[in-house]
């Protein structure tokens, strides 16, 4: 059965306070994420059928309370040993806190979740699927899908991953100060994996993968709205925004990738890239400058070109020049080499892939090779384009991207029957 | 995916000690996958005698023995495993004891997503 909309939105907005309720009473992150788990699924049952109960978010907390007690009950009884958190539980029925402490709780439950979900000792597919289920409320069975494993595979990895966060002895407050922003860069790059993984196009389960996208937004916009004056939060939101927006024109109706410069701009989604702008243009002029930032500029530079050959590359140029500084790795490097090459010709930017010929983390990368093509293409050398199409095409581990270059690579054939 | 290959002599040649000792390798290998959950699917192959090969010819099919009754190895198990890297995968392949007579491939299996290029 497929919950309505409405329903479906509410229990996502609810899961981060009614688990905080929860974890501040009894304690036992593991048990009572299990547990509002079990009240979300409920509540998606009943709620569609019978309406909305009063107090939606006391109804969850009640029927999980309920999953908790008994639990902790059972595990009591096995224990055979007295346990003073889950005997003040059953003695305390109402959970709701004072209406007064209620907006700040909820702002710092879901804070402090997130922390929690993307804690560093676990692997980032760990905080992925963690932070999916208890700050975003999806279930594990959507999870699973959206990443194509089957739900025990995915069942396994979050209960993994909630063991190891109860053997770092990690506690449900916000991480020290001094450690904050470290922490909440890690959320913030947990999130970009999350959208990532639903940008990547996708024949068949498309629907699946863009809720993925929907998900790292929405909540990329909650801690942007709890942290407004943070520029990476917004940086990493603007970003969103402004790729996201293109995605109506990225790949054709038969699920093929339809490069940048030949997208039909008009299919564009201009709501989001006015807000887009709008946000990175306000935080560029505020803050520090970080690497969501900059992508975000990069990115709106792009959407802002009504055609392809408008783009402002020598801008672009400048952004790359600033990001690899702020942030050097060889994808930024490549990217740079596209700019450069638009700036001041392919050759510039074929000395600059040079570069990366060396530097063996990207040497052997797919996108090396499918760079260097263009480039070639772009400079006339359309033999050694098609060789380096070639290469990029085996390659990649990607089959929208092998059909692509694969493309690319035989049309440059027709074009020169000799070869 | 992590391919193992061999025939049946091989598997076949091994003291029934120590074939248990394999097995149970196998087993503790794939028990700390699931609780890892890393592991997605793992399937073992019946003898080669069984194997069929489909034909179409002229839109009917035709119907044969296995050609891998002749081939000298064969596909004899293979694990699914999603896992963070390829490293990871390399060093999951490492522990399967067949990487000690046969070798073991590390296949990365083809993605339905992808970005622009």
């Amino acid at each position: 059965m497929r919950t309505d909309a409405r329903v479906e939105d509410l229990l996502r907005r609810l899961a981060p306070p009614v688990l905080g309720a929860l974890v501040r009473r009894y304690g036992h992150f593991d048990l009572c994420e299990d547990a509002v788990q079990e009240a979300l699924l409920a509540a998606a049952v009943h709620w569609p059928d019978e309406g909305l109960p009063d107090s939606p978010k006391g109804w969850l907390i009640k029927v999980a309370s309920r999953r908790m007690t008994d639990q902790l009950r059972s595990e009591q009884a096995r224990r055979r040993r007295e346990d003073t958190t889950a005997a003040a539980a059953t003695t305390n029925e109402t959970l709701e806190p004072a209406v007064g402490d209620e907006a700040v709780a909820d702002r710092d439950d879901t804070l402090t979740l997130l922390f929690l979900c993307c804690h560093p000792e676990l692997s980032p597919a760990s905080q992925i699927a963690l932070t999916l289920r208890a700050v975003g409320g999806l279930t594990t069975a959507e999870i699973a899908h959206a990443f194509f494993v089957p739900e025990a595979t995915m069942a396994q990895r979050i209960s993994r991953a909630k063991q190891r966060i109860r053997a770092t002895g990690a506690s449900f407050h916000l991480p020290p100060e001094p450690e904050r922003a470290e922490r909440l860069r890690v959320v913030l790059h947990v999130l970009y994996l999350i959208f990532n993984e639903g940008y990547t196009t996708s024949t068949g389960s498309s629907l699946q993968r863009s809720e993925l996208t929907g998900e790292a937004i929405r909540l990329t916009r909650a801690i942007h709205r709890l942290l407004p004056d943070d520029g990476e939060v917004a940086g990493l939101l603007a970003l969103m925004l402004l790729t996201d927006a293109r995605r109506p024109a990225r790949t054709s109706s038969d699920g093929d990738l339809i490069p940048l410069e030949e997208q039909d701009r008009a299919r564009w989604d201009q709501d989001l890239i006015n807000e887009g702008v709008t946000l990175i243009t306000r935080t560029l002029a505020t803050g520090p400058i970080g690497q969501y930032q900059l992508q975000a500029a990069i990115a709106a530079v792009h959407d802002e070109a009504p055609r392809a050959e408008d783009t402002d590359w020598r801008e672009i140029l400048a952004l790359y020049e600033l990001l690899e500084r702020v942030a050097p790795n060889p994808m930024v490097t490549l990217n740079r080499a596209i700019a450069v090459a638009m700036v001041q010709g392919p050759q510039a930017g074929l000395d600059l892939l040079g570069v990366l010929d060396a530097d063996d983390r990207i040497a052997h990368h797919h996108r090396l090779h499918a760079v260097r093509a263009h480039l070639l293409e772009l400079g006339g050398d359309r033999v050694a384009a098609r060789l380096s199409y070639r290469t990029a095409a085996r390659r990649t581990a990607s089959l929208p991207e092998r059909r692509y270059l694969e493309a690319r690579a035989a049309r440059l054939a027709r074009c020169d029957p000799s070869n | 995916m992590l391919v193992i290959y061999g025939n049946e002599d091989l598997w076949t040649s091994f003291p029934e000690k120590e074939w248990k000792e394999v097995v149970a390798a196998h087993d503790t290998f794939q028990r700390e996958l699931t609780e890892t959950g890393e592991l997605v699917r793992v399937e073992g192959l019946t003898d080669a005698e069984n194997a069929k090969v489909v034909r179409v010819a002229d839109g009917v099919p035709v119907v044969t023995d296995g050609p891998y009754l002749e081939a000298k190895e064969y596909m004899g198990s293979f694990f699914v495993v999603d896992c963070e890297s390829i490293e990871r995968a390399i060093e999951l392949a490492a522990r399967l004891p067949m990487a000690r007579f046969n070798g073991v491939e590390v296949w990365p299996l083809m993605d339905h997503g992808g970005t622009e290029m």
